[in-house]
């Protein structure tokens, strides 16, 4: 942390946080990155429109993991929330996306914000087992409220009108990678301006060290329910993304095991850093893809292996490792 | 009446399997803050060495078990100095994911020895069919279960509160630094709970291969069950792990039973709500 130059001076305050906020060169070409795979001829939209939409739902689960240092393992239960509002709306006539993912984001913040304020005073164990203990709530009440949701059939019949009243939905995914990656851009702008804020820091300084946060008078209790909250919302953005983009719905996008999936995305890329869910999604799609059209019962077992290796050998994810080489070669070479 | 006593028995029966499948993992994560989802891998390789024993081996039912036991048992204790032992001491997060991997790590591992598929148990003549007792027809082998579960239970307690290694288990639960300060073998003490504890997971496993149905998603079907029992039981406490595992096995079979469209929410509505009203769980002593 670079916080011992946040000094009293208003203008040294005002240069570190300016310094905070600024892109580097290597954020630049990430999101390059994405714009050029449009056009590149073959390139498969929809499976990048799928990380780009898990590395979202990563991002959601970093804001509270990686910044505030609290770990859910329910958050499928708001990214479903995103998907089934969304999916609910497109399927009784509000056929608008983007307002739709508005509705979609909004209901699952609001359910975050609840959560936030039940789980706030847990820790360890006990506030797993509480995520989680929600997340199969709802998943159960989904799954068996045939009747409402289609249970394990899935919602169908959504219909979703083009973007902006212009650009349709087409098979080929065009128009749902550009939706997506423009939606997913947008969301991405905000987390990273929340993260560079004040608000921010408090939360980094609520996870190094709660105590002394309390003592300098900042509300921590408070922050978490807010950081569950923001964290919730972007995840039903996701959620929702997923719902208009493939105009279906199932009970699987709130299963427990996706809970554990967004996690092991997270934690492959390396939390804390922005750009790790969206690299670990993108390892662990690509993995998937590979392997499971190899063999699809034993794919598992790399993912677990990958998991075992990051933990022991690599312990922050892989972003932060890389980094810490790059700064290491820099380092060598002045 | 009798109906309700049936669906009591049925669930203290399935409780009874929770419990010896998560005790280990309650009195391991007292011990050493060591968060090992991989005890429902342990299971799930007792009830496969257990299958492999009887059809391959021709041995007995009651002479599998033990066999389930010693080899998980064997097995665990290798993983623990292997591997798990160096991450005591790391953030519950790490030790999450870490056995989490370990877990789909064996789902793909069984799934590639034993096939993917479901694998039945042949039970003895003697375990099948119903009996009657007080006028109630119950399942024989859900009567087995329940004695062999009180026994468990009664060796575990006695063997903890009277020998010689249940007074060093104590001792590093309740403080490991003074525990190693006067002289134990801390690391030692912890293999030998971890060897228990996997063994009897692994017992468990092959018990519960007859009525929870053994394939390789095993491990993530019940690890949700297992969480929430040690977590309501209270770490480190094994009363409370048994208090809590009778409490949601009798929940979980009366609610399915009466309330089926209800499904799981029951034991899930439950659990928050123990979890919320006393995060340390049920027996848990309350954390400084």
């Amino acid at each position: 942390m670079t916080g011992t130059t946040a000094s009293a001076n208003p203008g040294d305050l005002r240069a570190f946080f300016v310094k905070r906020v600024r892109w580097k060169p290597l954020e630049l070409a990430f999101w390059a990155v994405w714009v050029v795979l449009f056009f590149v001829p073959g390139s498969n939209l929809v499976l990048l429109s799928q990380i780009l939409i898990w590395g979202l739902f990563a991002l959601s689960l970093d804001l509270l993991l990686g910044y505030r240092g609290i770990p859910s393992l329910g958050h499928a239960a708001f990214f479903g929330i995103g998907a089934y509002t969304a999916g609910f709306l497109g399927k009784y006539g509000w056929t608008e996306p983007i307002s739709g993912l508005l509705i979609a984001g909004l209901l699952a913040g609001l359910t975050g914000l609840a959560t936030g304020r039940i789980v706030r005073g847990l820790h360890g164990i006990g506030l797993l087992i509480v995520t989680l203990g929600l997340n199969l709530i709802l998943f159960d009440f989904v799954h068996r409220s045939t009747h409402i949701t289609g249970g394990d059939d899935g919602l169908q019949g959504i219909t979703i009108a083009p973007v902006l009243g212009l650009f349709r939905f087409d098979m080929v995914g065009r128009t749902a990678y550009l939706y997506t990656l423009v939606v997913v851009f947008v969301c991405f702008l905000a987390v990273r301006a929340l993260v560079t804020s004040p608000f921010g820091l408090a939360l980094l300084g609520a996870r190094e060290n709660t105590r002394r946060m309390v003592m300098l008078g900042t509300p921590v209790e408070r922050d978490v329910t807010q950081a569950f909250g923001i964290s919730a919302c972007i995840a039903g953005i996701a959620g929702a993304l997923l719902t208009q983009t493939t105009q279906f719905a199932s009970p699987e996008v709130l299963a427990f095991t996706r809970s554990a999936d967004v996690l092991v995305m997270l934690v492959i890329g390396g939390a804390a850093v922005l750009y790790g869910g969206f690299v670990g999604a993108a390892v662990f799609m690509l993995l998937r893809d590979t392997l499971s059209a190899f063999n699809p019962i034993y794919w598992y077992f790399w993912i677990g292996l990958l998991l075992v290796l990051i933990v022991a050998v690599f312990r922050k994810g892989m972003l932060p490792t890389l980094g810490g080489w790059l700064a290491r070669m820099r380092g060598g070479v002045q | 009446m009798a109906s309700l006593l049936t669906v009591l028995f049925n669930g203290l029966a399935y409780g009874v399997l929770l419990f010896i499948i998560s005790v280990g993992l309650a009195v391991t994560m007292g011990m050493m803050q060591f968060v090992n989802l991989a005890q429902v891998s342990f299971s799930m390789l007792g009830g496969y060495v257990m299958v492999t024993a009887m059809d391959r081996l021709g041995l007995p039912f009651l002479a599998s078990l033990p066999l389930a036991f010693i080899v998980v048992a064997a097995f665990s204790v290798l993983l623990e100095r292997l591997v798990l032992r160096h991450f005591y001491g790391t953030d519950d997060l790490t030790q999450v994911l870490l056995t989490l991997g370990l877990v789909f790590m064996s789902i793909s591992t069984v799934a590639y020895i034993w096939g993917p598929s479901f694998r039945p148990v042949n039970m003895p003549p003697w375990l099948s069919g119903q009996a009657s007792v007080a006028g109630l027809m119950l399942e024989r082998y859900r009567i087995f279960l329940l004695v062999a579960g009180a026994i468990i239970a009664a060796v575990l307690v006695f063997g903890l509160e009277r020998t010689r290694l249940g007074a060093m288990v104590r001792a590093c639960v309740d403080n490991r630094r003074a525990a190693a300060g006067s002289g134990m073998n801390t690391g030692a003490i912890f293999a030998w709970t971890f060897a228990l504890g996997g063994g009897l997971a692994g017992l468990g496993g092959a018990l519960s291969a007859n009525l929870l149905s053994l394939d390789p998603n095993f491990p993530l079907r019940y690890l949700v069950y297992v969480l929430i029992v040690v977590s309501v039981g209270g770490l480190g406490n094994i009363l409370g792990s048994l208090l809590a595992a009778l409490l949601i096995g009798v929940a979980d079979v009366v609610g399915k039973y009466y309330v089926p469209e209800a499904g799981g929410v029951i034991i899930y509505v439950l659990t928050v709500a123990i979890m919320m009203w006393r995060p340390q769980g049920l027996l848990g002593r309350a954390q400084p």
